[in-house]
């Protein structure tokens, strides 16, 4: 807890400082006058066609999904390379290298089929 | 925090000088943007408040706090004004946890009549960091990676279809990237064996020295830094954070030909300045991050640090002149690279977004992967 505090401290301070600013701005500036073209949502300038609430298609959840998998492939990735000299120079360079050997090739396997089925092809 | 009065203010003086440095820099920055971007193509930039205008952004900062308070009709008011506010946030975490200087001893002193020595007696330890977390990098590459969170309550807040469009690609944008981001950093910590930002700095301080089969051959005369042992991986790590910076040229999200301005076309004033702020502040712990991986940090080459006078003076008061020649030494650097952003900013043309995502997924990440292998193999054949 003691290493987190700093951190929650920080936030906190940074969030006060944001949110301040803001406030400070809303209450120098101008007193706030609606008028219809100023409420349009900003299409370049012309009147807009589209409703501001219509729909639009979310297509990189397939990509977010694959980015958790190989993410966390990558964090598993971060303690062996931490021990990696450790290992080498107990001797058991050769072991250190086969295990994650295998794990490389299950990560390349996985992108190469990713690459194949076209699941990261974006149009 | 710390243990007794001296260090809890001490550190969180510390702190808010830090997050201080990173909301002063913008002025600075933007203003080197727009006179270097001037220089590069052939015009003036701003010349007329104040001298070389430099008091441009200052009149600018002055400005947006006038400007009036504006809320798109169907935006969502929490997030579009949660925002920019966020946008801060993970610059500002990520930085204060940096060492920007080694960690210097202050022996125990007499002030308003009462001696500090600390817990143990001995004396403090304080480098130039915020907070001191024990697993540096996997903390910033965590906090960092909360800046699409703000981009995204951007983009929907302002429900506008170009904010939303520009926010759903900076977050796809993102998460590409990460992953070759975070393996590119693998070489480096095999190479190092340690998450700490301190002790990989201390390692970078010898002279060059390679490994063959438990043979080493020295280089006097330059620096063991990061770069010369993993090359790729500096190559990979400083892409993928200018696409995590959303930097030229991978700015996508704010393709201002295609998309007005991306995530903030709805915002103004001083809501759009904090943005900048967040985006100078990811540049800011990128460049600090690459000084530190492979440049040395505060470390400068072997036989140049022997010629300093620095070196020779005793007490509290060497330690602090030592630590703040460090501090330069660290900061000239991180000046460097955040130049070197802007220069590529000016240089190179945006992406498409299809060849965006295939060079992340399909280049990227394959090189990353070979990076890994390449490294383990040198290591293994350096140690023999």
């Amino acid at each position: 807890m003691t290493s987190v505090l700093p951190v929650i401290v920080l936030f906190f301070l940074v969030v006060a400082f944001g949110a301040g600013i803001l406030f400070i701005a809303s209450f120098l500036g101008p007193k706030k006058s609606p008028n219809p073209a100023k409420d349009m949502p900003y299409e370049c300038g012309i009147p807009g066609t589209e409703a501001p609430d219509s729909k639009i298609n979310v297509k990189f959840y397939l990509t977010a999904i694959l980015f958790i998998i190989f993410d966390i492939e990558i964090i598993f990735m971060y303690p062996w390379a931490i021990t990696f000299l450790d290992y080498i120079k107990k001797g058991e360079g050769a072991y250190i290298m086969g295990a994650m050997g295998v794990f490389v090739l299950l990560f390349i396997f996985g992108l190469f089929w990713e690459v194949k089925s076209k699941a990261l092809d974006w149009d | 925090m710390g243990a007794d009065k001296f260090e809890i203010s001490v550190n969180l003086i510390k702190m808010a000088v830090i997050f201080l440095m990173m909301i002063q820099i913008v002025p600075i920055l933007v203003w080197v943007e727009r006179r270097g971007s001037a220089f590069i193509q052939n015009r003036f930039g701003p010349n007329r408040v104040g001298p070389l205008g430099l008091m441009q952004l200052l009149a600018d900062a002055v400005k947006f706090l006038f400007k009036e308070e504006f809320l798109p009709k169907k935006g969502v008011a929490l997030l579009y004004y949660a925002a920019p506010v966020m946008a801060l946030v993970p610059g500002a975490l990520a930085l204060a946890s940096l060492p920007l200087s080694p960690t210097i001893h202050i022996e125990p002193f007499h002030l308003f009549g009462q001696l500090w020595a600390g817990v143990d007696g001995k004396g403090y330890d304080f480098a130039f960091q915020g907070f001191s977390i024990n697993v540096g990098i996997v903390y910033v590459l965590g906090i960092s990676s909360l800046g699409a969170y703000s981009l995204l309550m951007a983009g929907w807040g302002s429900s506008n279809k170009y904010s939303l469009m520009g926010a759903l690609r900076a977050s796809a944008q993102m998460i590409s990237y990460e992953l070759a981001l975070g393996l590119s950093l693998v070489g480096i910590l095999m190479i190092y064996g340690t998450l700490s930002f301190g002790d990989m700095m201390k390692m970078q301080e010898a002279a060059l020295t390679y490994g063959f089969f438990g043979q080493k051959f020295t280089i006097p005369f330059l620096p063991d830094w990061g770069i010369f042992h993993n090359p790729i991986g500096m190559l990979l790590f400083a892409s993928a954070s200018f696409a995590e910076c959303n930097r030229l040229p991978f700015d996508l999200p704010e393709a201002e030909g295609e998309l007005v301005a991306g995530f903030h076309t709805e915002y103004g004033g001083f809501k759009m300045l904090l943005f900048y702020i967040g985006e100078y502040g990811h540049m800011l712990v990128a460049s600090a991050l690459l000084a530190i991986f492979y440049f040395g940090g505060y470390n400068i080459p072997q036989w140049l640090m022997t010629l300093l006078p620095v070196n020779h003076i005793p007490g509290n008061l060497g330690a602090i002149l030592f630590a703040l020649l460090a501090h330069v030494v660290l900061l000239t650097k991180i000046i460097f690279f955040l130049w070197v952003f802007i220069w590529v900013r000016w240089t190179l043309p945006r992406f498409r977004y299809d060849q965006l995502m295939d060079l992340g997924w399909k280049t990227m990440l394959p090189w990353a992967l070979v990076n890994v292998i390449l490294t383990a193999l040198w290591i293994f054949c350096a140690q023999g």
